[in-house]
């Protein structure tokens, strides 16, 4: 029966990495830049909301309503000036440039905040659970996770399919040369999925300071784990995103069963497992050499 | 022909890409209501001519001007709010989107006028039927109607047509040449890139022709013969004139 | 048009010499040597702080040269060079643990790294620009965690590397010194002859453009596979250099992130894509690092803004600014010397 427990951990887990897989997904399909700063800018915003909360008890959700918005328009300024004059230069810059500024983000906030962990607080949400029987119990933090992710996954699904600008974001995600002739403003496009992708981030980054302990360099696992939920689900599909993040959250937790040091090898292994297994290995659309 | 002075004129473009010349000092101009034509063979410089004057290329030289409004550093985007527009070559369809998207991403910057997504439909009905299929299951020659219909929406003043005949069948290419008329709305140019020098001269009211990036011969298709036209293509002899 | 006497002569035609080396690079060989000279005598004329100061900058050299190889020449940008690293440096250790000098220990370490590369080539090379990366970072974080739950090999806390009890102190200091500076010069003539070799010739043609490498016969995956491997064994040297020269050794440590971060560093700084600029960058790199170290987290902080600002405005480097004019102190290209040929006279 932990077995199953460990199942349902894995799913919700899942819902948290796909969080953090849906802005990466957004930032490389239609802006074109691999993020390697993703980690860093999510538990920064962890730490910003630490920073603007007025005390350590002040319940986190309030941050919710400010942290989103905050990201956005960094996102979208980050986007016109740093991002696209990177990739101006090329796709190795932008690997090179968003890997330094994920270094200088670390180490800004350990200069900041120090090596001391911190965590945001959610009141009475951290303990409560919901008793399906006398062996699972589903905590209600890590639901309301799950079905935050869920909820900005199809947010965003149904802003990209049914809006106009949704519709812009995909012409530059399918061909940027073609949306330009069709009249697309382009830098201006990406400076949206860009703001989207930065307020996937902010959540995602508060999901995670409720739900665990955090550290200046807590940035680069999580880096690793929505790179791999977006690399098994898949380019181009966000619910794609969500399946990969219950792989590697699956992976996890039932390793953690098995042994409790064993739960992040085992993702990575299953990992790379599926990179070997795939037999064209993997293609993703905007593969850039 | 309606009015006489040219809606868009480029003066002497040049423009590089790395070490290769692939356009040196070209002009070129179109009035209002004349299919103008560039021939000329395979790397001489048609497309990219095209691509300048649709922003998607900076001239290492030289102006490109709308209505006597320089354009040279406009935006690619803000050229179709203009009225310039280009379906470009291998049609360049957007493959995760139905065709009604790939209209309505046409309707994006679009100037106010005529042509709108019913009146595409109403020229080509077949596409009211399909247009919530994905582009990427119709043929070579639906698609690239599809795409010169993602143009025509933005109204264009100027409409840039860039090897539309590539990779489809003579006949299909034909029946696409013989709605052009019905495109045409008053005072539209059209300015079209052909390889297949007879099918461009049929319908065009003038020609250009290019030679590894340089203009040669021009002028209207019932003013020279057929080997006249065929030496500058090739650029033999006399009619080679740089 | 007769020219029957005139032809009876040979047309006199000025020949042309391919030649590798210019004359700056010709000039500077005697000066290199008198340079490496000064350093092999350096242990008896600075103190021992000094020495193994210069062994962490020799470190970094080899590290800066070896990824922008990686990088620079064959398109490869991995952030997982630190697998390598912890490889060497727990090779190292293994060995010494089973009664190996850890000096003879180390080029057996360097080796094994790239017969462990092959395996590992074969998962991340299905995997093209930022996936290649985070794939190779994913490598180096399993090996770590693997690493950790042998306790043999120290667990989670590092142990130290035995068989270096015997040395006295400055003697140890001196023979790691020579131990760094012999590693660095290996790794830096290894890619200077592999760039110098055909398979640098490929690769500068791959830089440039992929597809017409390849449709000219270039065996791209080949010529790929060849620099990661040498890459690894790069840094399996380093990675013994650190086991020695730190003795104790540490998963988090050696594996850890950081290293392909200096090593990024090192490269923007100095300029991608050329011999010379690496050198440049890790001399950068170490005197900010010397000079900042007291300012904890600050040090990374300028380092990274500065590789950040050169990455998007200064893209050939530090180094750039010379080869602006053409300096070149490795010579790898080809230079045709010679006027070209008059036509011999016959109208």
């Amino acid at each position: 029966m932990i077995w199953v427990n460990a199942i349902v951990e894995g799913l919700l887990l899942g819902g948290l990495y796909a969080l953090f897989a849906c802005g990466l997904s957004l930032l490389f399909g239609v802006v074109g830049v691999i993020n390697l700063a993703h980690g860093d800018l999510a538990v920064l915003g962890a730490y910003v909301a630490v920073a603007i909360l007025p005390s350590t008890n002040t319940n986190a959700l309030w941050a919710l309503l400010f942290l989103p918005v905050i990201f956005a328009a960094f996102g979208y300024v980050s986007q016109r000036t740093v991002l696209q004059r990177s990739l101006d230069s090329g796709p190795l810059t932008t690997l090179l440039v968003t890997f330094g500024l994920s270094v200088v983000i670390q180490n800004a906030l350990l200069e900041g905040f120090s090596a001391d962990s911190h965590s945001l607080s959610v009141g009475s949400l951290t303990t409560s659970a919901l008793h399906v029987n006398s062996t699972i119990s589903i905590s209600y933090l890590r639901l309301g996770i799950l079905v935050v992710a869920i909820v900005v996954l199809a947010v965003v699904q149904l802003f990209l399919a049914r809006t106009s600008t949704g519709r812009q974001i995909r012409a530059v995600a399918d061909d940027g040369e073609a949306a330009a002739i069709s009249g697309v403003n382009t830098r201006h496009v990406t400076g949206i999925a860009a703001s989207i992708a930065f307020a996937t981030v902010a959540v995602a980054g508060l999901a995670y300071g409720m739900y665990s302990q955090f550290t200046p360099t807590s940035g680069s696992s999580l880096l690793l784990f929505a790179f791999e939920a977006v690399i098994i689900g898949g380019l181009g599909s966000l619910w794609g995103t969500l399946a990969g993040g219950c792989v590697i959250g699956l992976a996890q937790t039932i390793g953690a069963q098995i042994d409790p040091t064993l739960g992040i090898l085992m993702g990575h292994l299953v990992f790379l497992a599926i990179l070997v297994v795939r037999p064209n290995g993997l293609i993703p659309a905007r593969a850039n050499a | 022909m309606t009015d006489a002075s040219p809606v868009l004129v480029a003066a002497g473009l040049t423009v590089r890409h790395g070490q290769l010349t692939a356009l040196h000092e070209v002009s070129i101009d179109v009035t209002p209501g004349e299919v103008l034509a560039v021939v000329g063979a395979n790397g001489a410089g048609k497309s990219t001519l095209l691509r300048t004057l649709a922003g998607l290329h900076k001239p290492a030289a030289g102006t490109v001007t709308l209505d006597g409004e320089d354009i040279t550093a406009l935006h690619t985007d803000k050229r179709v709010g203009k009225g310039v527009v280009l379906v470009p070559e291998g049609r360049r369809l957007f493959p995760s989107m139905t065709v009604e998207e790939n209209l309505q991403v046409g309707t994006t910057n679009r100037r106010a006028g005529d042509w709108d997504i019913d009146r595409v439909f109403e020229l080509f009905p077949w596409m009211r039927d399909r247009r919530r299929q994905k582009t990427d299951h119709l043929s070579g020659g639906e698609q690239q109607v599809i795409a010169i219909g993602r143009a025509l929406v933005a109204n264009p003043r100027v409409l840039l047509l860039d090897e539309i005949s590539l990779g489809l069948a003579p006949v299909i290419v034909q029946r696409i040449y013989e709605t052009l008329p019905a495109m045409l709305s008053d005072g539209m140019a059209v300015l079209i890139v052909e390889q297949d020098v007879a099918q461009a001269l049929r319908v065009a009211s003038r020609f250009q022709c290019l030679l590894e990036g340089t203009a040669t011969l021009a002028g209207k298709p019932t003013d020279y013969t057929s080997e006249q036209v065929e030496a500058a293509y090739f650029g033999f002899g006399s009619a080679a004139a740089s | 048009m007769t020219s029957a006497p005139v032809a009876a002569a040979a047309p006199s035609r000025p020949t042309r010499r391919i030649r590798r080396s210019t004359r700056v690079s010709r000039w500077a060989v005697l000066p290199a040597l008198v340079v490496l000279v000064i350093l092999a005598l350096l242990p008896y004329i600075l103190g021992q702080g000094s020495t193994s100061a210069l062994v962490n900058f020799y470190i970094l050299l080899i590290l800066g040269v070896t990824w922008n190889m990686l990088a620079g020449y064959a398109g490869l940008v991995s952030v997982g060079q630190q697998a390598y690293i912890g490889i060497g440096a727990y090779a190292v250790l293994f060995l010494a643990q089973h009664g190996w000098e850890p000096f003879v220990a180390l080029p057996v370490a360097a080796i094994f790294c790239a017969i462990a590369a092959i395996p590992i080539s074969l998962i991340v090379f299905r995997l093209r620009g930022g996936y290649f990366a985070i794939a190779t970072w994913t490598v180096a974080q399993v090996l770590a965690l693997l690493t950790v739950r042998d306790a043999a090999l120290g667990g989670g806390t590092g142990t130290n590397l035995p068989g270096l009890d015997g040395f006295d102190p400055t003697v140890l200091g001196a023979y790691t010194y020579w131990a760094a500076l012999v590693v660095a010069i290996i790794a830096l003539v290894g890619c200077y002859l592999l760039l110098r070799s055909r398979v640098g010739l490929a690769l500068t043609a791959v830089r440039d453009d992929d597809v017409a490498a390849r449709s000219v016969g270039v065996r791209v995956p080949r010529a790929k596979r060849a620099v990661y491997l040498a890459a690894a064994v790069g840094a399996g040297g380093a990675g013994g250099l650190i086991a020695i020269s730190q003795i104790n050794v540490q998963a988090g440590n050696v594996y850890g992130v950081q290293w392909s971060a200096y090593m990024i560093f090192i490269v923007l700084i100095g300029g991608i894509g050329t011999l010379e600029g690496p050198i440049l960058g890790a001399i950068v790199f170490f005197t900010l690092q010397q000079t900042l170290a007291s300012h904890g987290a600050w040090y990374l902080i300028i380092v990274g803004s500065i590789a950040v600002l050169m990455a998007l405005f200064m893209q050939r480097g530090l180094w750039g600014l010379a080869d602006r004019f053409g300096v070149r102190l490795f010579p790898v290209g080809y230079r045709v010397s010679g006027a070209p040929s008059t036509p011999a006279k016959d109208g």
